[in-house]
């Protein structure tokens, strides 16, 4: 499990903007700034993190679907940041991607036989049509889809199904590496539940590495062996799940995961609560010093003139907090 | 007459190209003053639809029937001008997506006291100063400086706020929220929802919370239904619906959630298959196609609600024998 497989430095996603007004000045969104981390084989990192922390952003600029401006992605050691589109497409046989909107991501022109066959043509050409054809209804079955609705259209299928042959699409080439970008945010809570299902029976059967994004605490818990929790283009704290469910050191993640609401009345209403005051500040004047420090219960002077490096807390564990320590256990 | 409402037999009906969808049927509760009612389903359940037909806001396809009572008055199907006396003023109602439910082109200022203009025939600068002082029982930082400003400047937990104030100026005995933090991130529904526990505990105001989030239920309400397929298939207080549901569904909804103190690994338990199509219910019961324990008896006799409290009740062949 130590083989890995994309490393991540330093990378910095901007979008030029112009500011309010006519005749704005030109400034930077930092949709990114500086983010770092590896996915090793085999394994699920969930991404955490409120609109606007980047966590979408991220997701593209990995397959280079957004080129990024600066900083490493480094998969397989080779760097693939800024590489174009034809240069990409040999790797993204290992490297691919699941969208949030099931049915938006479909081309809705296609049939599913031809949704999932697509990326079989391109990569391997000496396949014979019924060989693809077999292909395709066997992982539908794989996936969960009864092979018989092969030559069916998307519109023809419900949200959960839709996310189905998104993953089916995705998985076809028997990819190292599966960026999920929100992809059970738009079911039904029964139909979530048979997607998570999905995601980790694959998972173990084709030994596949997840990036699991999702602004759902409950369900990167359940799916996740590592967890990265994003603020305004930053990471906050990183580890594993158990020790960060556990134990939150980064005052955010703290109330990130006490302003998850509980299915259970008696605990639910038991709970002590870190509530955040205010809104996420507006990623183009994000505060001095700590991203955080605007809502955060424990800043101070320091926190509005230095900027917390993310710094080891830890077995496995990174946390960017001057007062982390004061939340670990003792 | 004790209830602030109440509902008898709602069947809601829509017509469409493939013929007519009965979102709604067979649906009865009662509301009492100062009471939390939680409804929970999925898309399509027809959750939505019972407090828009309640509201007299239904799309112009719909059509519904049945009895609703407000304080003992028959107000279901009642023209929009006598309606407009309640609606706004006893009763309220807060949507999911606060951005498209206030007009762009108005102030907020503008907004909130056509309200209070409206029903309580205040002068222009009373329903300011009553505006005002929603805008800060809401908790809108810096209200003053705010109130003059138009939709877009604020924010999404802002706009709640504002959307909250507006339906609670005129002091309603009922308010109804559909949805409302759904749209919102998990830091700003929990300011959303401490600010309706508060509400409730200062106010002597019913609230509907219309979710299909589980856990916001479990934080806010005293009663809760659940609803699947346009009909009632569980109701109860809050505590019997999370720790003796009776329903199968009920059971499968709350197992299917993974929940932030689990520390169970492996697979959720799953509800298989979909929401049947309304459009071609099987005879039986609707839930038939997904249940894990089915009798012969639920493919062919839809099970009626049956009451088994003062405010208990379900809709199951199960407990009966096959």
């Amino acid at each position: 499990m130590s083989d890995i497989l994309l490393a991540v430095r330093d990378l910095k996603v901007h979008f030029p903007v112009r500011s309010a007004g006519w005749r704005g000045a030109h400034c930077h969104l930092k949709a990114l700034d500086g983010v770092s981390f590896d996915v090793r084989a085999g394994e699920s990192l969930g991404v955490v993190g409120e609109s606007g922390c980047g966590k979408s952003t991220l997701a593209r600029a990995l397959l280079q679907l957004i080129p990024p401006t600066a900083g490493q992605v480094l998969w397989l050691g080779e760097d693939i940041a800024g590489l174009g589109d034809r240069a990409m497409r040999p790797r993204r046989r290992g490297l691919q991607i699941v969208f949030q909107d099931p049915l938006a991501s479909l081309d809705p022109r296609m049939t599913v036989g031809d949704i999932i066959g697509e990326p079989l043509r391109v990569f391997q050409p000496e396949l014979k049509p019924d060989q693809i054809r077999h292909r395709v209804e066997t992982l539908m079955g794989t996936v969960g889809l009864l092979p018989h609705m092969i030559n069916r259209y998307p519109h023809e299928f419900s949200g959960g199904q839709c996310q189905r042959i998104g993953i089916a699409r995705a998985i076809v080439l028997q990819p190292k590496l599966v960026v999920c970008d929100e992809p059970v945010s738009a079911l039904d809570v029964s139909i979530q539940a048979q997607i998570i299902n999905l995601l980790m029976a694959l998972q173990r059967q084709m030994g596949l590495a997840l990036i699991f994004i999702s602004h759902d605490l409950s369900i990167v818990r359940h799916l996740s062996h590592r967890v990265m929790v994003l603020y305004l283009g930053r990471v906050m704290e990183l580890g594993h799940r158990d020790g960060l469910y556990r134990n939150p050191l980064h005052p955010y993640t703290r109330a990130l995961l006490s302003a998850v609401p509980i299915p259970d009345p008696d605990l639910e209403r038991a709970r002590q609560r870190v509530t955040l005051t205010g809104d996420l500040p507006s990623p183009l004047a994000p505060p001095t010093g700590c991203v955080f420090r605007t809502r955060c219960p424990m800043a101070d002077r320091r926190c509005e003139e230095h900027t917390p490096l993310l710094e080891p807390a830890g077995p496995g564990r990174q946390v960017a907090c001057h007062h982390w320590r004061r939340n670990a256990d003792t | 007459m004790d209830e602030l409402l109440s509902v008898a037999d709602l069947e809601t009906r829509f017509r469409t190209p493939e013929g007519e969808v009965a979102a709604v049927a067979g649906v009865s509760f009662a509301i009492d003053p100062g009471e939390s009612l939680g409804v929970v389903g999925e898309s399509g359940s027809g959750k939505s639809q019972v407090f828009l037909s309640i509201m007299g806001l239904l799309a112009k396809n719909g059509r519904c029937s049945g009895q609703v009572r407000f304080r003992g008055e028959d107000i279901l199907g009642l023209p929009a001008a006598r309606l407009n006396a309640l609606r706004g003023s006893r009763m309220s109602m807060i949507f999911q997506d606060p951005m498209t439910s206030l007009n762009p082109y108005l102030t907020v200022s503008r907004q909130l006291t056509e309200v209070v203009v409206e029903h309580l025939g205040l002068s222009r600068d009373q329903a300011r100063a009553r505006a005002l002082e929603a805008l800060e029982r809401v908790g809108l930082p810096d209200p003053a400086a705010r109130i003059d400003l138009y939709p877009h400047a604020f924010s999404g937990g802002m706009r709640q706020r504002v959307m909250i104030a507006m339906a609670i100026l005129c002091q309603p005995e009922l308010l109804i929220a559909d949805e409302p933090t759904t749209a919102l991130d998990v830091t700003i529904q929990a300011q959303i929802l401490d600010l309706m526990r508060v509400l409730k505990r200062e106010s002597n105001t019913a609230t509907v919370i219309i979710t299909h989030d589980l856990g916001v239920v479990a934080g806010l309400c005293d009663q809760v239904m659940v609803m699947y397929a346009g009909r009632l298939v569980e109701t109860g207080s809050v505590r019997e619906i999370f720790y003796q549901p009776r329903h199968p569904y009920t059971r499968g909804l709350l197992r299917a959630m993974p929940r932030l103190d689990d520390i169970q690994d492996g697979l959720l338990d799953t509800i298989p298959g979909q929401p049947p199509n309304l459009q071609a219910l099987p005879p039986g019961c609707a839930y038939q196609e997904r249940c894990p324990q089915v009798y012969p008896r639920c493919r062919s006799e839809r099970p009626e609600l049956r009451i088994l409290g003062p405010r208990r009740g379900v809709a199951c062949h199960l407990e009966l024998g096959p």
